[in-house]
C-alpha cells in the first residue's frame, strides 16, 4: 500500500492541472450532465408509463437491457461512430443512468395507493394536479432510490471518460497504469469511492428534505391510547 | 335534489352495472344506497360526480345535468368521502382538509383557518392538525376524511362506504357524531354501504339495489322494514325487521294501566320514582323505565327484561305514571298492524 500520491499536497493544489480538485470537478461535471440528461429523458417516460400502465414492458425490459450493456464497449462504439469528444461519453453514461430512473419512476407510480388517487380526482383536482400534487410526492421515496442508484453507478463509471482522452478521475487510473504508478491508481480508486459515498450522503439529505415526513416514517407513530 | 333519469351503465365487456335507474334523492336528506356486492350502488354513486360516465340517461343536481359541467369544477362542489378515507399520506391533517378550499382559489391562510374549524367540528382537537395520516387511527382518519369533504361547505356529499373500515365500537361513535353533524348541516347526501343496519340507522331514505343494477325498493327505513316490496328486499332487510321497525314509533300513543295493575307491588321512593318490584318479600329492580318519547322497541325490550313482564313509564320528573304489560303491548301492536294494513289498502 502506497498512499504517497494521495497525500501529496501538490496534487491537491486548486490550480494544478491534473490535480485532484480539477479532476474531481471534471468528473462531477460528467456525472451531473449524465444524470441531468438521463433524468430529463427517463423521468417523464417512466411517470407516463406508470401513470397510464401503457408500455410497461418498456420500463421493465429497459432496466434489464440497460444494465447488461457494457459501458466501455458502448463508449468505444460511440467514439467509432461520432469521433472523440464529450458527446460519446455522455451518451454512454446516459444509457447507464436511464434504466434505474425509468424503472423506479414506473415502480413508484405503480405502487401508489389507488384510493388516494381516486380521492384526489373525486375532490376535483385536474389531471396535472393529481400528478404533481399527489402522485409524484407519494412516489418520491421510490423515485429517489432509483436516482441515488443511478448516481452511484455513474460516479463509478464516469472514469471511462479518461479512456477516450477526456478528464475526470479516470485519468489517475489510466495514466497511473500506463506508467506503472500504482500509488496514483490507488489514489484514483479511493477518491472515486469517497466521492460516491459523499454524493450518496448528499442525496440522502436531499431526500430527507423533499420527501414528506408522512411518507418516510419520520413522523412519530401514532399513540396507541387514542383509538377513535 | 339529485335526480337519476333512466340511467344505464354498461361496462366495456358488456356487463350491466346499472340498469335503467330512476330515483330522486331529496335535498337536505341522507339517502343510503344499499345492496349486495356487484349491485351497482357504487357505480351509481360515482356517476353523480362523473368519476364514472353513464352509458345512457341523465343525472341532475338541482335540475342541472352533470354531464354538461366541467368535471373538476363539478367535483369541487361535491364533498367526496371514500372507504379508508384516502387521505394524502404526504400532507398533514390540516393540509388534507384544506385541499378543496385551496383548489377553489382560497389563500393558504383562509383555507387553513377553515380546515381548523372543520377539524374541531368532527371532534378532532387542534393538536391533530400537524400530524400525518399515518399517525392517526382508522376512526380518526375517517373523521379527517369527512372534514376534508366538508371543508368547502358543498351542498352535496357523496360517501362510499365511509364507515366500513373501522371496528364496530368506533363505527357506532362515528355514526352518532355524523348524525349530529348532519342535523346541523342538512347536506344532500348519497351514501353507499353494504350494511343494511347502517342504512336503516343513518338513512332518511334507503335505496335497496339488487344484483344486475336494479333498484329493488326506494323508501324510508320504516317503509322498507314494514312493507318490503318483494322477498328479496324482505330477506335483505333481515328476519327481525318486525322488531326493528318498532324503533321508528314512539310510545306516545301506547295506552298504560294504573300502577296497581302490575301483578306485584311496584315499590316507589319518597319522590314517587320507581325502585323495583316486591317479589316474595324481596325488591327486584325494574329493568329500566321509559318515557313517552322512547321507542316502542325500547318498551318491548323493557317488558321482556322486567322480572314481572311489565314496563314502567315515567313522566318528565322521573315519577312513575303508568304500566305496560306484555299483553297490552301485544294488543297494541296488533291494532297498529291492522291500522297500517288498512291505510295501505286505502
Amino acid at each position: 500500500m502506497n498512499l504517497s500520491y494521495l497525500f501529496d499536497a501538490a496534487h491537491w493544489d486548486l490550480s494544478a492541472p491534473g490535480g485532484f480538485p480539477q479532476l474531481i470537478l471534471a468528473h462531477l461535471g460528467y456525472v451531473a450532465l449524465a444524470l441531468l440528461i438521463g433524468t430529463v429523458i427517463a423521468l417523464p417516460v417512466g411517470l407516463w408509463i406508470g401513470h397510464t400502465g401503457r408500455g410497461s414492458f418498456i420500463a421493465i425490459n429497459s432496466g434489464n437491457a440497460g444494465r447488461s450493456l457494457p459501458t466501455l464497449g458502448l463508449l468505444m462504439l460511440m467514439v467509432t461512430l461520432l469521433g472523440l469528444g464529450l458527446t460519446p461519453v455522455l451518451i454512454a453514461l446516459t444509457v447507464l443512468v436511464i434504466p434505474p430512473i425509468l424503472t423506479s419512476a414506473y415502480a413508484g407510480m405503480r405502487s401508489l395507493d389507488h384510493r388516494v388517487v381516486d380521492a384526489a380526482k373525486g375532490m376535483g383536482m385536474r389531471p396535472w394536479q393529481v400528478l404533481f400534487k399527489v402522485e409524484v410526492p407519494m412516489a418520491l421515496p421510490v423515485l429517489m432510490s432509483g436516482f441515488r442508484s443511478a448516481a452511484l453507478q455513474v460516479v463509478a463509471t464516469a472514469t471511462v471518460a479518461a479512456a477516450v482522452g477526456l478528464s475526470g478521475l479516470g485519468r489517475l487510473l489510466i495514466d497511473g497504469l500506463a506508467v506503472n504508478d500504482y500509488s496514483r491508481v490507488l489514489a484514483g480508486a479511493i477518491v472515486v469511492a469517497v466521492l460516491a459515498v459523499l454524493l450518496d450522503l448528499l442525496l440522502a439529505l436531499v431526500q430527507r428534505w423533499i420527501v414528506s415526513p408522512g411518507l418516510s416514517g419520520r413522523a412519530q407513530p401514532r399513540s396507541r391510547r387514542a383509538t377513535t | 335534489m339529485i335526480t337519476f333519469e333512466d340511467v344505464v351503465k354498461i361496462y366495456p365487456g358488456g356487463s350491466t352495472a346499472v340498469d335503467h335507474l330512476s330515483m330522486e334523492l331529496p335535498t337536505g336528506k341522507m339517502t343510503v344506497l344499499v345492496g349486495p356486492s356487484g349491485c351497482g350502488k357504487t357505480t351509481s354513486l360515482r356517476m353523480i360526480n362523473r368519476m364514472v360516465e353513464p352509458t345512457s340517461g341523465r343525472i341532475l343536481i338541482d335540475g342541472r345535468d352533470v354531464a354538461g359541467q366541467d368535471e373538476a369544477l363539478l367535483r369541487r362542489g361535491i364533498g367526496y368521502v371514500i372507504q379508508h378515507a384516502g387521505l394524502f399520506p404526504h400532507k398533514t391533517v390540516l393540509d388534507n382538509v384544506a385541499t378543496v378550499p385551496l383548489l377553489l382559489g382560497k389563500t393558504r391562510r383562509e383555507a387553513r383557518a377553515a380546515a381548523l374549524e372543520l377539524l374541531e367540528r368532527v371532534g378532532l382537537a387542534a393538536e391533530f392538525a400537524g400530524r400525518y395520516p399515518a399517525q392517526l387511527s382508522g376512526g380518526q382518519q375517517q373523521r379527517v376524511g369527512v372534514a376534508r369533504a366538508l371543508a368547502a361547505d358543498p351542498p352535496v356529499m357523496l360517501m362510499d362506504e365511509p364507515f366500513s373500515a373501522v371496528d364496530p365500537v368506533v363505527r357506532e361513535g362515528l355514526h352518532r357524531e355524523f348524525l349530529r353533524l348532519q342535523q346541523d348541516l342538512g347536506k344532500t347526501i348519497a351514501m353507499v354501504t353494504h350494511d343494511i343496519d347502517e342504512a336503516i340507522k343513518l338513512g332518511d331514505r334507503v335505496a335497496v339495489f339488487r344484483q344486475g343494477g336494479h333498484l329493488a325498493q326506494f323508501g324510508t327505513p320504516q317503509e322498507l322494514l314494514e312493507q318490503p316490496v318483494d322477498d328479496f328486499v324482505a330477506e335483505f332487510v333481515g328476519r327481525d325487521r318486525g322488531l326493528r321497525s318498532l324503533s321508528f314509533d314512539t310510545a306516545a300513543d301506547l295506552p298504560v294501566s294504573p300502577l296497581t295493575d302490575g301483578g306485584a307491588e311496584l315499590v316507589l321512593d319518597e319522590a314517587g320514582r320507581p325502585v323495583g318490584w316486591r317479589l316474595g318479600g324481596v325488591v327486584q329492580p325494574t329493568a329500566g323505565v321509559f318515557t313517552k318519547a322512547d321507542s316502542l322497541r325500547m318498551v318491548t325490550d323493557l317488558a321482556i327484561m322486567s322480572p314481572v313482564g311489565v314496563a314502567v313509564r315515567v313522566g318528565a320528573d322521573g315519577t312513575a305514571d303508568g304500566l305496560v304489560r306484555h299483553h297490552d303491548l301485544v294488543d297494541f301492536l296488533a291494532t297498529r298492524r291492522d291500522r297500517r294494513a288498512a291505510e295501505q289498502e286505502a
